[in-house]
């Protein structure tokens, strides 16, 4: 059985684990999984991951949520080139740590900014107050320049000179903001750099392909049926609102 | 000599304080206490302008996030291979863990224990009944999670023996249990991995990282009256809105 890989490309954590291992040439099935049709709650996703999140990977008998878990899974078994994920002590704590800063920070601001913004105005149709959407973007603003102070500063990639899963991590959830029309790059000069850099590292065909569905959010969000969502829809209001 | 900055209130400075010990690594304990504000002194934002606990200096080198921090002891000290074990699938598991627990067991226990603990005090009002309901809930799941799909019928989260998952769980559980909420009330299973865990650091060990956390009322006392209070007032009313 060939290694299957759960994914819906509007999550971030399921573009970096796409790039990754389209970049690597590991083959694998794409399986996916459209959250918006809440698929991640059906009975067969639910026997290959308890958590019911993307993205998910299954290897034979052995499934595995969590896209750093995955990314690390892939990276030892398949054996990629060091810079990846480098197997120096410092190098990999300086992964290592924006990997684990990540989650609570750009991770958590981006997904809101994109929620606040666009999927709960326009699918959910419910207004989302003004005060709500300046604090969101006060925290935003706060991660996005700690990544450029702390993890970047005058480096070309967060782990030094090479591009890690660090910088993959970090640029799909970086991404998901601008999904919604929200340009985080504008007047951040060093951030659009690394962008550049990164998307250079990966190749722009694979990184446009990566987040083609993310970018057309704007558009999309006018042909989905709000009613699918109903579903989620208390869940969701109360984890943004 | 290593420096790790710290305080035992929060929970990721205990499970570095704990491997830390449990690995013999010689350390100097700087503490930084959060209660009165320490985190913003000038001296300790060149340490790390992230301004959280916990953070490792060893030699020149810093590092933030526990996560980060623990895998670093565990490579460079080159701890037994439990800890984060060299087979594939297994260090999969630990990482799935580490990974999965940052937004899940860690926010909600934290949440609960900010509302129990703090939320009076900075609020001045009782916590609303809603919000307290919501919080439980939450980590009513993430337990339900822990032991689901993480624990099963495991003696420890990865297996026979004890690991980082171990310690990064049981040091977020012990956050709301100090504040008088007994989490493993009805949870047999939980109690039984908690005492092998126990069993595991040894019962000094473990009270001695626990020893500030079971002092709950002085620790409440020493914020309300603070002169600190006031710098930490906007942050938790942002928190807790």
């Amino acid at each position: 059985m060939a290694l299957e890989l759960y994914l819906d490309l509007f999550s971030q954590p399921c573009r970096s684990v796409y790039i990754f291992a389209r970049k690597n040439n590991i083959p694998f099935e794409f399986k996916q999984l459209s959250l918006m049709d809440g698929e991640q709650y059906g009975e067969e996703f639910g026997r290959i991951s308890l958590i019911r999140k993307v993205p998910a990977l299954r290897d034979g008998g052995f499934c595995l949520a969590e896209s750093i878990a995955i990314l690390q899974y892939l990276a030892e078994k398949y054996k990629t080139p060091d810079h990846w994920y480098p197997a120096n002590l410092q190098q990999r704590a300086c992964v290592n740590e924006y990997l684990s800063w990540q989650h609570s920070a750009i991770r958590l601001h981006g997904s809101k900014m994109f929620w606040l913004r666009l999927l709960i105005p326009k699918i959910l149709g419910v207004e989302v107050p003004q005060d709500k959407l300046d604090a969101a973007m006060e925290d935003l603003n706060a991660s996005l320049k700690l990544i450029e102070e702390k993890f970047l500063q005058d480096r070309s990639f967060i782990a030094g000179d090479h591009v890690s899963l660090a910088d993959l991590v970090a640029i799909v959830e970086v991404m998901q903001p601008v999904g919604s029309g929200l340009d985080v790059f504008e007047g951040r000069p060093k951030l659009s750099a690394w962008r550049d850099r990164v998307q250079e590292a990966i190749g722009k065909e694979l990184f446009d392909d990566a987040h083609q569905k993310i970018l057309a959010a704007q558009e999309s969000v006018k042909e989905m049926d709000g009613s699918k969502m109903e579903f989620f829809k208390p869940k969701i209001l109360r984890l943004f609102l | 000599m290593m420096e790790l900055y710290l305080d035992l209130v929060s929970q990721p400075c205990r499970s570095v304080f704990l491997l830390a010990k449990v690995l013999r690594i010689p350390f100097e304990f700087k503490l930084i206490q959060l209660s009165a504000g320490q985190h913003y002194s000038e001296e300790f934002g060149k340490i790390s302008i992230v301004r959280k606990v916990p953070v490792m200096k060893d030699g020149s080198f810093i590092l933030t996030e526990s996560i980060a921090i623990m895998q670093y002891m565990v490579q460079k000290y080159q701890a037994a291979d439990h800890w984060y074990p060299a087979d594939l699938q297994q260090r999969a598991r630990v990482n799935e863990y580490l990974s999965w627990q940052h937004t899940n067991l860690r926010a909600h226990g934290s949440k609960v224990f900010l509302y129990r603990a703090m939320y009076p005090i900075i609020m001045d009002a009782p916590v609303p009944a809603e919000k307290m309901n919501v919080a439980l809930e939450d980590l009513k799941k993430s337990l339900n999670l822990l032991e689901e799909k993480f624990l099963q019928n495991k003696p420890f989260i990865v297996g026979d023996k004890i690991s980082l998952p171990d310690l990064v769980a049981i040091v977020e559980i012990m956050q709301p249990v100090c504040t008088g909420l007994d989490v493993f009330e009805g949870r047999p299973k939980l109690i039984a991995w908690r005492d092998r865990v126990k069993k595991e650091l040894g019962e000094k060990l473990f009270d001695e990282a626990n020893e500030v956390m079971m002092n709950m009322s002085s620790l409440q006392h020493t914020m309300q009256n603070s002169k600190e209070l006031e710098m930490f007032k906007p942050m938790f009313q942002k928190l807790f809105s």
